[in-house]
């Protein structure tokens, strides 16, 4: 009853914030609605029993990433007052799409089956701890990818360098 | 079940939470039912140390601030990488050390070649 009550909450103010993002004339604003949107995001998160997410939700997404988008929006200096055309003139082919894009994820979400059984059951990862579970997987089962995801961060640093700093000098 | 589980170890974040916005709100809200009101066009017109403003309050930011915001993700994600290793550390042991001792090598390449461009020099 009480989740479900957060879950209403979490979720109507995640659409409502995220349709304020993508009508905002001013990007800036856009950003900071987004901003709003991953904060209950992370709660969401929490309700779901998965306190890694709900750490990285606030650690990555609105700490890092907010920051990129900020900066982005100030980099390329947009005004309210700049307005383009839509891309795609007739509104009917944008709700086509999107509501292709909609049928599509109710199917999706319909298909998954909340299994409960298994190594990391769901009261074994609630004994264990939500990160504690991930981290006993991520070092042991999945070295490898763990190891390659710092090669991906490498070459994150080197692109960002190379293309940046081409301009500057 | 899934869908019922209520994180009640997360109440203290929550009550934090609350009293962090009552507080905001009812300062805020005190001091607009206790301030008089009385605005004139010098009150509201915006003030620059004397100065009268001048150009567009908003400028291009250069593309210094873009490079900062980049590293600062990578090593933002090396960051919650080490959370779980920190958590799941007494279970795994040297093999855990070694392995993260090896992630942060891999990093470090990166850390001293992002130093060698001078990616932090703010000249």
């Amino acid at each position: 009853m009480l989740s479900k009550v957060f879950f209403l909450y979490f979720a109507s103010v995640i659409v409502l914030t995220s349709s304020l993002a993508i009508t905002r004339r001013n990007a800036m604003h856009g950003v900071l609605y987004m901003l709003l949107m991953f904060f209950h995001l992370a709660g969401l998160y929490l309700f779901l029993n998965a306190e890694f997410l709900a750490a990285v939700q606030i650690i990555i997404y609105a700490g890092a990433i907010m920051v990129l988008f900020l900066f982005v929006v100030m980099l390329l200096n947009l005004r309210e007052d700049v307005q383009k055309s839509r891309f795609i003139r007739p509104w009917i082919i944008g709700f086509i799409i999107s509501s292709g894009v909609m049928v599509i994820a109710i199917k999706a979400a319909r298909s998954v089956e909340v299994v409960g059984t298994g190594r990391w059951g769901i009261k074994e990862i609630q004994s264990a701890t939500h990160i504690g579970a991930i981290g006993q997987e991520l070092y042991t089962h999945y070295l490898y990818p763990f190891e390659l995801a710092s090669l991906v961060l490498l070459v994150a640093i080197v692109g960002a360098i190379v293309l940046a700093k081409k301009r500057l000098k | 079940m899934p869908g019922t589980y209520v994180p009640t170890d997360y109440l203290p974040v929550l009550v934090f939470l609350i009293i962090a916005l009552g507080f905001g709100l009812g300062a805020l809200l005190f001091g607009f039912l206790l301030r008089p009101r009385r605005p004139y066009a010098e009150k509201l017109s915006p003030y620059e140390s004397g100065m009268l403003p001048e150009g567009e309050p908003r400028q291009k930011f250069t593309v210094r601030y873009y490079i900062i915001a980049i590293l600062f993700v990578v090593f933002d994600v090396e960051a919650v990488f080490m959370y779980p290793w920190a958590v799941a550390f007494n279970k795994i042991g040297l093999y855990a050390f070694v392995e993260m001792m090896l992630f942060i090598l891999i990093l470090a390449v990166g850390y001293i070649y992002a130093w060698r461009k001078d990616a932090f020099v703010w000249d």
